[in-house]
């Protein structure tokens, strides 16, 4: 293929979020000569979405935290199927992370004496996220894209990557291509970072960017690597809904730390009815003592709104279902009511949520100063992704490792807000210096070209079949109905079963997809290419439910809705066979060091 | 002991109950066919085309967009990423103004007119919608890097007031749509993209200028190498901003108060002779 170009890596990094950027910077500052591949423009990627802030136990507001605490509270979340490793590593290293951002110009609100304010999140026992306002990815993504820009990183925008590339067992880069030109590019790497983001397209109602259709999760799957706990999707229990067209936007969790409470129709807050036994001792039996809690009374105990994301949504669900909800179809958060309590509310509630501000007038004529906000619940995170070594970042392919939210381990089966930007940081450091390390001491690869043809003959079929065939867009929205219905929040033995005979349907159209015009910037070929990666993260979650007999963290089965401790002792994976179709297993999760779980045993 | 199933298998497709609120809400909002005028074309080259699609109530620019995309036009070239007014990839000219789709509601433009929708003017463009971009990736690695003074604290760390926080928020909000660039004569009419940065890059500046932390000083440069004094302080770019940015009052005037206490103060030319040119 001698028109190709190939353009040559120490480290290849897919993905410009907040895990690659930090990887990439990583890497570079290391002496590895870096590439960075991004479907978007750069500054666009999903962390820039994040509101709340990114959780550190730094202390700077309640002296008792600590990384132990920190641990802890991460792995009771995460219904400890965590890696213990990563969750250690992450509440120790998180609080050098956000500094080092300080260092790199980001500007974060503060305490009286000038230090890093943190404010309060859900299953968090101490006021822990370091933050500015409700943006704080834009914060974060910003400073790691200024800082990268001098750091001598060699970065391509608005490229999708169709395959990556092997030489022997290890990987050796990628075939790509450009979006705004449909050209292709060969990209030569001695290592390859994975840090694509989560599968929030999978679903109909989600808070995330078209870019999270699973790209990183299906090619590592292509590339031979494992998959695990796939079936740990988190629905955030306050997305907006309505008017529908703005179904599944976030609303932050931010609101309910600075005092926002969720009612039903009749103005209860149901939150109350209905607290776990393994939060009760932390969590506030009355509406004074959790609005004190808001307040920074380090004696009161959290409000029930602050419960782990999987409980309030599967409680919001309830509400709904038995005739409770409010006239849309959810049920109410008030920040408002704190008018009652401060003087100048609305002043306090535009500075403290200006985007949530901004954005409930502009789309659906709210003033959350004055009145409540409807919500229900939105697909935002999936806790499963690619397996790795809690320690290098590094996949079971040599070569290819994993950051960020593509990457699984860290939160289990449920993720605390505020934990992703802390991961995205602590991991993606960690998966750049492992990676420049790896290019550093291995030697060259060679690409194989029948591996690079087939690629490509595969990513321009599409076009072979023409307009006359079925379009992408309703293999996606099929794909889409398909996953919301059947394996939501709320799951069922027959249900998802009858999902994965549809999505074997699905797989056929998607064979058939046709795409008209040409390659120059064309939407309807990136969506056909996208409905690979999709299908496949979809069967991946699909199955790996399935056998997950129990309800735990963000899996709630019907069928079995309480815990058992038969499933506690392993993470489900997923491999491709040799034959192309999907094997699920069984991995025994390692047991704790003593020092681990005594401090478990401690903060109990 | 693993927990048995409490309900029966069966093959019947159900919505749950949840959706299915959902989707009774979706059928009883209004609804109403729109027509949208969408250029289309590439490289400079296209023309208008209308489609018409159904509108429900509370639509976005954007929604309608992707929808005649999905249904009549899956090559409809357009650039987007959150939805939500966060990320800024969605600039478009939209009635003949500069906006972004997602934030632009259907019931904010005149019913009984096409909706026009058109790429922006000030970049190269590529297809329908889309324009290249790429200049303003360029521009900013030329603004002179943030630089910290020392740490305030032996643990590396710095002391700031929340109120120097609070001064600087403004101009960090920049979700970089480039719509101020796109509307601002210097760019757009004169195509002074070797030598004026955009109202983009003056905020982007101040921003640093202003950084509670930061030391570096880049007057010289505003003035010499990123052409500063174009600005004819005509505040189109405020009036487009998405993100409510006072761009010209709060960051472009004052960077220019400083270029000129910098460079037209006596005192301070005679310093600089003294000292020789500043880099």
């Amino acid at each position: 293929m001698s028109e190709l170009q190939t353009i040559v890596h120490d480290v290849l990094v897919i993905g410009a979020g907040g895990a690659g950027l930090r990887a990439a910077i990583e890497a570079a500052s290391r002496g590895a000569k870096v590439g960075v591949v991004c479907k978007s423009l750069l500054g666009k990627a999903h962390t820039v979405m994040a509101e709340g802030g990114m959780a550190a136990a730094m202390a700077n507001v309640d002296d008792r935290d600590n990384w132990r605490v920190h641990f802890a509270d991460t792995m009771r979340g995460g219904q400890y199927l965590n890696n213990w490793r990563m969750a250690e590593l992450h509440a120790k290293e998180a609080p050098e992370r956000v500094k080092e951002l300080e260092k790199w110009g980001a500007l974060f609100d503060r305490t009286k004496d000038g230090r890093i304010l943190q404010r309060n999140f859900g299953g968090h026992r101490y006021p822990r996220l370091a933050h500015v306002g409700d943006r704080t990815g834009l914060e974060m993504i910003r400073t790691l894209q200024d800082h990268g820009i001098h750091e001598g990183l060699d970065v391509h925008m608005e490229y999708t990557v169709v395959t990556l590339l092997h030489d022997g067992e290890r990987i050796a880069g990628a075939l790509a291509y450009d979006r705004e030109r449909g050209r292709f590019r060969v990209f030569r790497a001695k290592a390859v970072v994975l840090a694509t983001g989560g599968i929030g397209r999978a679903f109909s109602i989600s808070s995330n960017s078209w870019e999270y259709t699973g790209d990183g999760h299906a090619l590592a799957y292509l590339a031979g690597a494992a998959l695990q706990d796939m079936e740990f999707v988190q629905f955030h229990p306050t997305g907006m809904i309505w008017p529908p067209s703005v179904r599944g936007i976030l609303v932050t969790e931010g609101v309910r730390g600075e005092g926002g409470v969720l009612r039903n129709r009749d103005g209860k807050r149901f939150m109350f009815e209905n607290i776990p036994d393994n939060y009760k001792s932390q969590t506030a039996d009355n509406e004074e003592e959790g609005w004190r809690y808001t307040q920074g009374d380090k004696d009161a105990r959290r409000p029930p709104e602050l419960l782990t994301r999987d409980h309030v949504a599967r409680m919001i669900v309830r509400e709904v279902k038995e005739g409770r909800g409010s006239p849309h179809g959810g049920v109410y958060l008030d920040i408002s009511w704190i008018k009652d309590k401060i003087p100048n509310a609305a002043e306090h509630i535009r500075k403290k949520l200006p985007s949530m501000y901004h954005q409930f007038k502009q789309l659906a004529n709210i003033d959350i100063t004055k009145e409540p906000m409807e919500i229900g619940p939105t697909t935002h995170y999936v806790m499963g992704g690619i397996r790795v070594d809690g320690d290098t970042q590094m996949s079971t392919v040599p070569g290819l490792f994993a950051c960020g939210e593509c990457a699984a381990g860290l939160h289990g089966a449920n993720r605390l807000g505020g934990n992703s930007l802390s991961d995205l940081l602590v991991f993606g450091k960690r998966a750049g210096e492992y990676a420049a390390e790896f290019a550093r001491t291995r030697g060259d690869v060679t690409l194989d070209d029948a591996e690079i043809d087939a690629g490509m003959q595969y990513a321009l079929a599409p076009f072979e079949r023409g307009a006359g065939a079925e379009g992408a867009y309703q293999v996606q929205d099929a794909l889409q109905s398909t996953m919301q219905d059947l394996v939501g929040i709320v799951r069922a033995q027959h249900e998802m079963e009858q999902a994965l005979e549809e999505l074997e349907v699905l797989k056929q159209r998607a064979e058939k997809v046709g795409v008209p015009g040409n390659r120059e910037y064309n939407p309807g070929w990136h969506t056909a290419l996208d409905l690979r990666n999709l299908l496949i993260v979809s069967e991946a979650i699909a199955r790996s439910a399935l056998a997950r007999k129990e309800s735990r963290g963000g899996h709630f089965r019907d069928d079995y809705p309480e815990k058992d401790p038969a499933f506690a002792t392993f993470n489900h994976v997923v491999r491709r066979r040799d034959d192309g179709t999907m094997e699920l297993a069984r991995e025994s999760i390692a047991p704790l060091p003593a020092e681990l779980a005594a401090i478990i045993e401690e903060m109990k | 002991m693993t927990a048995t199933p409490q309900s029966p298998a069966s093959t019947h497709r159900a919505v749950d109950a949840y959706t299915a609120a959902q989707q009774a809400q979706d059928a009883a909002a209004g609804h109403g066919a729109r027509t949208f005028r969408i250029w289309r074309g590439a490289d400079g080259n296209g023309e208008f085309r209308d489609y018409t699609t159904e509108a429900i109530d509370g639509m976005v620019v954007l929604d309608a967009v992707q929808q005649i995309q999905a249904e009549q036009a899956n090559d409809l070239a357009v650039r987007w990423n959150c939805k939500a007014g966060k990320c800024g990839s969605c600039s478009a000219e939209i009635n003949g103004k500069p906006r972004l789709m997602c934030m632009t509601r259907l019931d904010e433009l005149p019913a009984d007119e096409p909706v026009s929708v058109e790429p922006m003017r000030a970049f190269p463009h590529l297809r329908d919608l889309v324009t290249d971009v790429s200049w303003n990736f360029r521009v900013k690695p030329t603004i002179t890097r943030f630089t910290p003074r020392p740490p305030d604290a032996p643990d590396g760390t710095w002391r700031i007031d929340q109120e120097d926080v609070d001064r600087v928020q403004e101009f960090r909000k920049c979700i970089e749509c480039f719509l101020c660039q796109d509307v601002c004569h210097v760019l757009r009419d004169h195509h002074k993209h070797d030598e004026f940065i955009g109202p983009r890059f003056l905020v982007y500046a101040a921003a640093l200028e202003m950084h509670p932390l930061d030391t570096a000083d880049r007057t010289a440069q505003l003035r010499e190498e990123h052409g500063i004094g174009y600005c004819n302080i005509t505040k189109c770019c405020t009036k487009v901003c998405p993100e409510h940015i006072t761009i010209t009052d709060n960051a472009i005037i004052p960077l220019k108060e400083r270029v000129v206490d910098e460079f037209f103060d006596p005192l301070k030319a005679l310093v600089r002779l003294v000292r020789g040119k500043r880099r």
